[in-house]
């Protein structure tokens, strides 16, 4: 009896010792929060301030994003990727949708049009519902929870040229470019997210992740203008297997591209009705290079 | 006398005292004890997000709810449709309130006794009632058949567990991918932007918006209640953020019975809009407005002198409209308004309008007829109206405050007044009890109360509801040979609201 006694003693200090990190971790990252509630962001003339998006945060965003902002809401667990995405875990200070160049911390402009366009095929919805004031706040309280704001600047928004005319000698130039950089790999040759390398992509957390799909009407993450289209790929989505084709795809290229890529949309444009009336057929990708 | 008046003070004192300390011991407990919230279960489910995203406390929407609401219950996330889900999911919630509550109602009249025998006289006496108790039961099943193609479908008991259909409608979303175009049809909730279906408080007076159901004593019309579920077809358009909101709605004028038995040949119109502004850290303001507009039959055929439910004819006129505003003081506080002014035929202020007998839950009794007392009047070839009749008229306004102390816990304050501006018995009036007094009627209510909701998840939510309502209406209690008839009536009601 005294035995087992003393064995339940010494299980119960072991557990209390082994349990005593725990609370004084999360009472450490909660100091590194108050340390930078005074964060602030910059939208036009407006000035967010973290400390005042607490109570919104914790009404809108905590669920998925979590009270420490690791993407780990109590809702983050029954979200089942590719299908439904995880939370972003903020903490890590990487976003996919940036105007700055890869590797590099978007703009407060980029993070304040996040919140209100929301993400397709996923669970974060259009948050336009905000006043610009308090989207502003938001702003400054999701870039509290990362230390990288304290270290690092935004990258320099990337330069996109005007947009020029469509013609269809673009949209096949651009047709080269899709068979040249592999976009096909991932997205398909039809753009319907099943290349080769489709099955197979996870992203920077290990985590399964789908390409996006041309084809099926949704927009993509970064947004439906002819400009968003051509960020996406110039910059590229950090934290997934999308890369940065700024140093492959020349400006003009870019353009061609994104003409190209309307054309395997489901929305009518006229880039489709041009390859339509062209009868341009998908990229082969058994074709010697540049002879699509 | 005296002495045993100070002791009833002093007792009174004493109690007030107790109950104001019990309330600031429980209210410090959870103000100190609040979680964070989590999701509400039909809606949550499907899309993960807490019950706090789309309902300043729940079942009232935040502006994020009803934009929710406006899309068809989509997050326009590419995800709606149901084919994305779960196979097992099943978008069903219950919604059901065990409660405690006091009623106390002043002026009722009574019979008198002596020796045990009926003296055939009455007396006026205040009846004071409590007691555990029930509310009815609420399934709701609502969501996307397919993309932009959903639905709403709510069974409802009351206490005793009879049903009706309370809400059932199909709406088609986003016609043409336009967000201004969606159309509704089946029995729903008007465009109310301070839903009464969404009401925060459940007491039997402070439960329901006076100013939506306010009708001047003796008055017939029944169809004019902007706070009933109504049968009919909605067009709603809104901007892509939902700042700009207009609908259109074309209404039986039936109060919601099934059956087309009850006003049949009569419809009714309702418009609604509303413009919000961005008001900075104040959050988003909105004002707008309403306007319901409407016939309703007067006369209904009879077989045996017993109106025929469903052959109303003779309709009347009705009306009410009114301004809307929501006003946000940050994340905590903010103050909804209502305001109404409405205006009934004097055929409806004389009692005519409805003269098919309802069961309270949709159906009909067509066992009575006028002019047999308790029965509706029927507006009969020949009917006319007593000389001085007017077409009653009266102007309301309901102010709501909230203080949202977080998610998980509100307090409520609601102001309504109804004021006659002009009663149906005029001066001259040669019916029965002559003209009216110009306060006859007018309601005056506060109610108060708090929700908390000590935890939520995804799966089901739970609200420890406290509620006083205090109500008072001019002149519609029995008088005999009192200097007034005024009523006043209170309730006290304490319960568990949940919903799985």
């Amino acid at each position: 009896m005294g035995t087992q006694l003393r064995n339940w003693s010494l299980l119960l200090v072991a557990a209390a010792v082994c349990a005593l990190p725990l609370p004084s971790l999360a009472q450490l990252t909660q100091l590194d929060l108050q340390s930078r509630i005074g964060t602030e962001s910059h939208i036009g003339n407006i000035t967010g301030h973290a400390k005042d998006a607490a109570a919104p945060y914790r009404r809108y965003c905590v669920g998925c994003h979590g009270p420490l902002g690791d993407g780990e809401g109590e809702n983050a667990a029954w979200m089942d990727p590719p299908l439904l995405p995880k939370p972003r875990n903020f903490q890590l200070g990487i976003f996919k949708c940036r105007s700055t160049p890869t590797g590099t911390l978007p703009t407060d402009d980029d993070l304040f049009d996040s919140i209100a366009r929301g993400f397709d095929r996923s669970s974060m919805p259009q948050w336009s519902t905000f006043t610009k004031q308090e989207r502003a706040d938001l702003v400054a309280w999701v870039k509290h929870f990362s230390p990288r704001w304290t270290n690092e600047k935004p990258g320099a928004p990337i330069t996109i040229p005007p947009e020029p005319e469509v013609t269809p000698e673009r949209i096949k130039a651009g047709r080269d470019v899709f068979a040249r950089v592999q976009c096909w790999k991932c997205h398909g040759v039809l753009g319907q997210a099943n290349g080769p390398s489709a099955a197979t992509l996870t992203d920077d957390l290990g985590r399964p992740i789908a390409a996006y799909n041309f084809t099926e009407g949704s927009r993509p993450k970064c947004g439906d203008t002819d400009r968003d289209i051509y960020r996406i790929f110039m910059t590229g989505l950090d934290g997934t297997p999308m890369p940065s084709f700024a140093d492959n795809i020349k400006p003009d290229e870019a353009w061609d591209l994104v003409f190209y890529l309307r054309t395997l949309m489901k929305q009518n444009s006229k880039e489709k009705q041009m390859a339509r009336q062209l009868g341009l057929k998908p990229v082969d990708p058994n074709a010697p290079a540049g002879q699509q | 006398m005296q002495a045993l008046r100070g002791l009833r003070l002093r007792n009174i004192f004493r109690f007030a005292t107790s109950l104001a300390s019990v309330a600031v011991v429980f209210a410090s407990v959870i103000l100190s004890c609040s979680q964070p919230a989590h999701a509400l279960p039909a809606f949550a489910r499907k899309y993960g997000l807490r019950c706090s995203a789309c309902h300043e406390s729940w079942p009232m929407l935040n502006y994020f709810g009803q934009k929710f609401k406006d899309n068809g219950y989509q997050l326009m996330n590419d995800r709606d449709a149901p084919i994305w889900q779960n196979p097992g999911y099943w978008p069903v919630t219950f919604r059901i309130t065990p409660i405690w509550h006091r009623v106390s109602t002043g002026k009722v009249e009574v019979d008198t006794y002596a020796g045990g025998l009926p003296t055939g006289n009455s007396a006026i006496q205040r009846i004071t009632s409590s007691g555990f108790d029930l509310s009815g039961l609420d399934f709701h099943t609502g969501g996307t058949l397919e993309k932009n193609i959903s639905f709403y479908v709510l069974p409802s008991s009351d206490p005793t567990g009879a049903f009706h259909f309370e809400q059932v409608f199909g709406r088609l979303d986003n016609l043409w991918g336009s967000p201004w175009l969606n159309i509704k049809l089946g029995r729903f909730e008007l465009d109310n932007l301070l839903s009464e279906k969404r009401i925060l408080t459940l007491t039997g007076n402070g439960g329901i918006y006076q100013t939506y159901h306010f009708i001047p004593v003796g008055d017939g019309n029944i169809f004019g209640q902007i706070g009933d579920n109504q049968f009919g077809i909605e067009y709603m358009g809104h901007s892509w953020n939902d700042r700009t909101r207009i609908s259109a709605s074309l209404l039986s004028s039936n109060d919601g019975n099934v059956n087309l038995s009850t006003g049949a040949n009569g419809y009714t119109g309702f418009f609604a809009g509303s413009q919000a502004f961005d008001a900075g850290r104040l959050g988003v303001q909105r004002v707008g407005f309403y306007a319901m507009v409407g016939e309703a039959a007067t006369y209904y055929l009879t077989a045996g002198g017993v109106p025929i439910g469903g052959s109303g004819i003779s309709n009347k006129s009705f009306s009410r409209e009114g301004f809307v505003g929501q006003f946000y003081f940050g994340p905590h506080v903010d103050v909804q308004v209502v305001t109404q002014h409405g205006s009934d035929n004097a055929w409806f202020g004389q009692g005519y309008g409805n003269a098919i007998l309802t069961d309270g839950n949709g159906g009909t009794t067509a066992t009575c007829s006028s002019p047999t007392p308790g029965c509706p009047l029927n507006n009969v070839p020949g009917t006319a109206l007593p000389a001085g009749s007017r077409a009653p008229s009266w102007n309301g306004v309901t102010v709501e405050t909230h203080y949202v102390y977080s998610p998980q816990l509100i307090f409520i304050n609601r102001f309504e007044a109804e004021r006659m501006s002009q009663q149906a018995n005029g001066p001259g009036y040669a019916g029965t009890g002559g003209p009216s007094a110009s306060n006859l009627g007018n309601i005056t209510t506060y109610t108060i109360g708090y929700r908390y909701n000590p935890f939520m998840t995804s799966r089901a939510g739970f609200a420890w509801h406290n509620e006083y309502n205090w109500l008072h209406q001019d002149g519609t209690g029995p008088s005999l040979g009192l200097s007034s008839a005024n009523i006043n009536t209170s309730e006290l009601l304490l319960g568990f609201d949940f919903d799985f």
